[in-house]
Formats: C-alpha cells, sequence, structure tokens
C-alpha cells in the first residue's frame, strides 16, 4: 500500500501549484501567528522589532479564562444540541421516500447555502424587543413585557445552533442513508425495543457520521465571533471578540496573534482527538466502506 | 413493525426552525413600517431605497469581481490539486499534500483571517481588494479540490489511455475526453467556490483595507448601524438568488450534498 518511491518530475508539476499555494498563503501565516505573539507592538498598530514576552503577561488578564470557558461550553452546548436535533432528523430523511427525500434534503440545504450574516440577522429581528419571538412569548405569558431576549449568551447559544445545524445534519444523513435498516428490523425481530434498537445498533453504525457531525459543528463554534458580536452583550463575549477587539479596536496585533495561537490549541485538541479515535476505528469496523 | 412518529415530529420543528425567521423577514421587506414592529401595509420602498444606493451597488461590484477571479484561480488551482491527489494517490508527497489540502477546511474562519492579515501586515502589503482575493482563493482550494475529487474517485482512466492509444495528443484528449468527464465536478466545484467567496465575511472583514467593501461587509456594518428594513430587503433578493442557485446546483450535481 505505501509506496515510499521518490516522486516523478510529472507528479511535482501537478502537486507544486496547489502545494506551493497553501505553504505561502496557510502555512507560513499560521506559524506567522505562532511568532507575532512574541513580538513587541509598534505604537502604528504594527508589529515592533525585536522579541518581547510582554504579550503573554496580557494574556493573564483576569477575563480571560471566563471568557475561555464560557467558549468551550457554549461551543459545546451548541454541538449537544444540534446533535440531539441532528440525529432524528437524519434517521427520518434517510427513512423518506426518494422523491419527498430530495424535498427535504433540498429544505435542509437552502439555509446551508443562504448568507451567513443574513440568517444571523433575521434572529435579530425576530429577537427584538419589538419583535415577533418576544410579544408570542409575552402573550402566552412565558416573558414580561420587560424580559430582553437578546444580548445574552442564550440568544448566543440559539443563533448558533441555527447556524451550524444545517452542518450536522447532512454528515449524520449521509450516514444514515448508507445504514441497511434492515439491520433495526433484525433487532426487533429478536426482541430488542424501538429505543434499544436505535441507541444499541443505529447509533453505533452512524457513528462515523456523529463523529463528523461534532467536528463540523464544534470547530467552527469555537471560532465564532460575528454571533456573539451580532446578539451577544458584553456578559457573552467569546474568544473570537477579543481577537476581534485586540485588531479593530485597539490594534495590537502581538496581542491578537497571542489569542488566536491560544484558540489554535484549542481547536487541534478535539481534532486530534478525533483523528485518533477514526484511525483506531476504521481498521476494524463493519459498517465502514471505504469512502471520503 | 410500527415505527416512532418521534423522528418525523423532530424533523417538521427543525423544517420550522430554519424557515420561521427567514419567513418572517421576506414578509417584513415588504412592511411600510420602518422598525417591523407592525404591519402597516406593504411596500416597496425599502427596495427602491436599496437600488438607489450607490453604496451597495459599489460592494455588489467588489464582490462579484472577487467572487470570478477567486472561482477561476481556485478551480485551476484546486483541480490540478484533485488530480494529482487521484493519480499518485497514497505517494508519501500526496499523504502530506492531503492534509495541507484538508486542514484549511477544520480552520476557523476567523483564525484564517487573522494568520492573513499578520501575513500580509508582515510582508508590507497594502490592504484592499487584492488581499481579500488571495485569501479568497486560498480557501477555496480547498473545497474544489475535495468536490472534483469525489468527482475523480468514479472517474475511469482506461478511457484517457484508450483515447492516446487512437491517436489523441495530449491537447486533444484534454479538451474532447477530460473536461467533458470533468465538467460536473467542475461545475459543482466552481458554484462551491463562487458561493463561499460572495458569502465571506469573516476572512474580507480583517484583510480588507479602505474601499475594498465587499458586500458582506457592507451588510455587517448596516446591520451595526443601519436601518433594518434595507437589510430586509437586500436578504430577501440574496434568498431569491440562492434558492435559484441551489436548485439549478442541484440538477446539476445530481445529488450530491455539498461540503461533504
Amino acid at each position: 500500500m505505501k509506496s515510499n518511491r521518490r516522486a516523478s518530475w510529472k507528479e511535482w508539476f501537478v502537486t507544486s501549484p496547489s502545494l506551493f499555494w497553501l505553504s505561502f498563503f496557510f502555512v507560513i501565516p499560521t506559524l506567522l501567528v505562532f511568532a507575532i505573539a512574541f513580538k513587541p507592538a509598534n505604537p502604528y498598530g504594527g508589529i515592533g522589532k525585536g522579541w518581547s514576552l510582554q504579550t503573554l503577561f496580557h494574556l493573564a488578564n483576569p477575563n480571560y479564562p471566563s471568557i475561555l470557558w464560557r467558549t468551550l461550553w457554549i461551543s459545546l452546548l451548541t454541538t449537544v444540541i444540534c446533535l440531539v436535533l441532528a440525529v432524528p432528523t437524519g434517521y427520518h430523511i434517510a427513512r423518506l421516500k426518494p422523491r419527498v427525500r430530495q424535498l427535504v434534503l433540498l429544505l435542509v440545504i437552502v439555509p446551508f447555502w443562504t448568507s451567513f450574516l443574513v440568517r444571523i440577522f433575521a434572529w435579530k429581528i425576530l429577537l427584538h424587543p419589538e419583535g415577533f419571538v418576544k410579544r408570542a412569548l409575552v402573550m402566552v405569558g412565558l416573558a414580561g413585557p420587560e424580559s430582553i431576549l437578546m444580548y445574552n449568551s442564550a440568544a448566543v447559544l440559539l443563533v448558533m445552533v441555527y447556524t451550524y445545524l444545517p452542518f450536522s445534519i447532512l454528515p449524520i444523513y449521509a450516514a444514515a442513508e448508507k445504514y441497511d435498516f434492515r439491520l433495526s428490523e433484525a433487532a426487533r425481530d429478536l426482541g430488542a425495543g424501538a429505543v434499544r434498537t436505535f441507541f444499541s445498533v443505529f447509533l453505533p453504525a452512524i457513528r462515523r457520521g456523529i463523529l463528523t457531525s461534532v467536528l463540523v459543528v464544534f470547530i467552527p463554534a469555537l471560532g465564532s465571533y460575528v454571533i456573539p458580536d451580532i446578539v451577544g452583550g458584553p456578559g457573552s463575549e467569546m474568544m473570537g471578540n477579543k481577537i476581534a477587539q485586540r485588531v479593530f479596536v485597539d490594534r495590537n496585533l502581538p496581542h491578537a496573534a497571542a489569542l488566536s495561537a491560544l484558540l489554535i490549541l484549542a481547536v487541534m485538541a478535539p481534532l486530534v482527538m478525533v483523528l485518533l479515535l477514526q484511525r483506531n476505528r476504521v481498521k476494524n469496523d463493519p459498517f465502514i466502506s471505504e469512502d471520503s | 413493525m410500527k415505527r416512532s412518529r418521534f423522528p418525523l415530529i423532530v424533523t417538521l420543528l427543525v423544517l420550522l426552525f430554519f424557515y420561521l425567521p427567514i419567513m418572517v423577514l421576506v414578509i417584513n421587506s415588504f412592511n411600510a413600517s420602518r422598525f417591523g414592529s407592525g404591519w402597516e401595509g406593504f411596500s416597496l420602498i425599502w427596495y427602491r431605497r436599496l437600488f438607489d444606493s450607490p453604496e451597495i451597488w459599489r460592494a455588489v461590484q467588489n464582490s462579484l469581481v472577487i467572487a470570478f477571479g477567486a472561482t477561476l484561480l481556485s478551480l485551476l488551482l484546486g483541480t490540478t490539486a484533485a488530480f494529482a491527489l487521484h493519480k499518485y494517490a497514497r505517494s508519501r508527497l500526496q499523504r502530506s499534500h492531503y492534509l495541507l489540502i484538508y486542514t484549511p477546511l477544520v480552520v476557523p474562519e476567523i483564525l484564517t483571517g487573522i494568520s492573513l492579515l499578520m501575513f500580509f501586515v508582515a510582508l508590507g502589503w497594502e490592504l484592499g481588494l487584492w488581499t481579500i482575493f488571495l485569501s479568497h482563493v486560498t480557501f477555496c482550494i480547498s473545497y474544489v479540490a475535495m468536490v472534483v475529487l469525489a468527482r475523480l474517485q468514479d472517474f475511469d482512466y482506461s478511457i484517457v489511455e484508450a483515447s492516446q492509444d487512437l491517436g489523441a495528443d495530449w491537447l486533444t484528449t484534454a479538451r474532447k475526453v477530460l473536461l467533458p468527464m470533468l465538467a460536473p465536478g467542475l461545475t459543482a466545484g466552481g458554484l462551491l467556490a463562487f458561493t463561499l467567496s460572495i458569502d465571506d465575511f469573516v476572512i474580507s472583514f480583517f484583510v480588507a483595507g479602505p474601499g475594498s467593501t465587499t458586500l458582506p461587509i457592507r451588510i455587517y456594518s448596516m446591520i451595526k448601524h443601519g436601518s433594518p428594513p434595507m437589510i430586509n430587503a437586500l436578504s430577501t433578493l440574496l434568498l431569491v438568488i440562492t434558492f435559484s442557485a441551489v436548485v439549478v446546483s442541484q440538477r446539476v450535481g445530481e445529488g450530491t450534498p455539498p461540503g461533504s
């Protein structure tokens, strides 16, 4: 399987354009973030000369641990809520008749392609003090006329679930579509209840889809910036907001770099974990066909 | 076997959840009321205001120029990448190459944005349309490569060999055999790149300079400080365009879910 022969010039020829482009515009910039974290800031909003540990002391800011913690919490909750909604939805779509399935799938894909800002803005209108949701809640007595639905962590969570749910459903559906539903029937015939069949037969079979789904929600969620910026308030800031503030408000690039480096490490942890999990499972998994 | 109603109910709620905000937004775009607090009659005033706004048109123009350019270049780079990955699969070089193509897909946008900003600042390049274009090409390559690669999986190389055996030169083979076979993959990849570029806010915002406002950057500043009804109208127009594009790409792509 592994061939360790030297690459031919033909191979280099087709590989080099993308290889060089991404090395130049992706690898070097990413490494640069770590380097700039150890640079001083200059007063003109650029990067100063020499090296410094000054920025690392900035990171000792007492606000940061709670913001990092909140970022992890909101991202984790978003991922779990998305999964809880995506698994039954993906399951249901996979069981639909082909024609209806195409339609429902289209309905899931449209928000996926719809402008990200437009979807966030739609919620800003709904949650607005004069908006539809607020008035509906006041009418049924679930909210007082003075309560504020926006500018808090709950609003951020709600809009994050709204934004990432399509990303969560698609991998689950893709896995459920490949699942042989006769396995569930067999389990039922052998006496397992519906719930048990679902948890011990269906879920393990689509675990790869679940892993992908977790990954495509959790990682972008960690880097959220626009959602807490638009529907969140001072009490619901996330790491992304702090990075953006360092760039756009006080124009301290080394400080922004240090925060980004922290975020990169936070992103790497779940990624490496999932990759290792997948590697172990692919080896002896009867359900996984070699794809993607 | 009796099937549970639960998944059906969840699916219906999810679809309602997806479309309720969008529907309220579309309806409000025809509302004469300035704050959208109540229905004050049907009106197209916000659409007229939108069409009369020169800033919007400038932003649309910038976005289109960047999206067309980024789509073309990323199609070129992404397709060659997919070819290399497919043809020399499992060579040592391609394993690193694959990692390099795959990683940008899982990096949160804000990190891509900030690292490119640092890069351009460190190089002393002036921020503007040009830096937005370079950034868009960078994140589009990976998406195009993945979409085209998925198409190449069921690509039969013996047809290319047959063409060459029958005496066609390299150029003829590329034009008459390769291109028609790859057309659906290229269309899907191109559409994806175009949509991603047109819609990108976070990365563009970081690497934009004065005078390089794209449509999403304009929408963002309107959300932060502008008039909501005009954004409703603009959003409705964007929704119509997106919806048509999705229907078209579904026809072309025939059931491949995007982003998979």
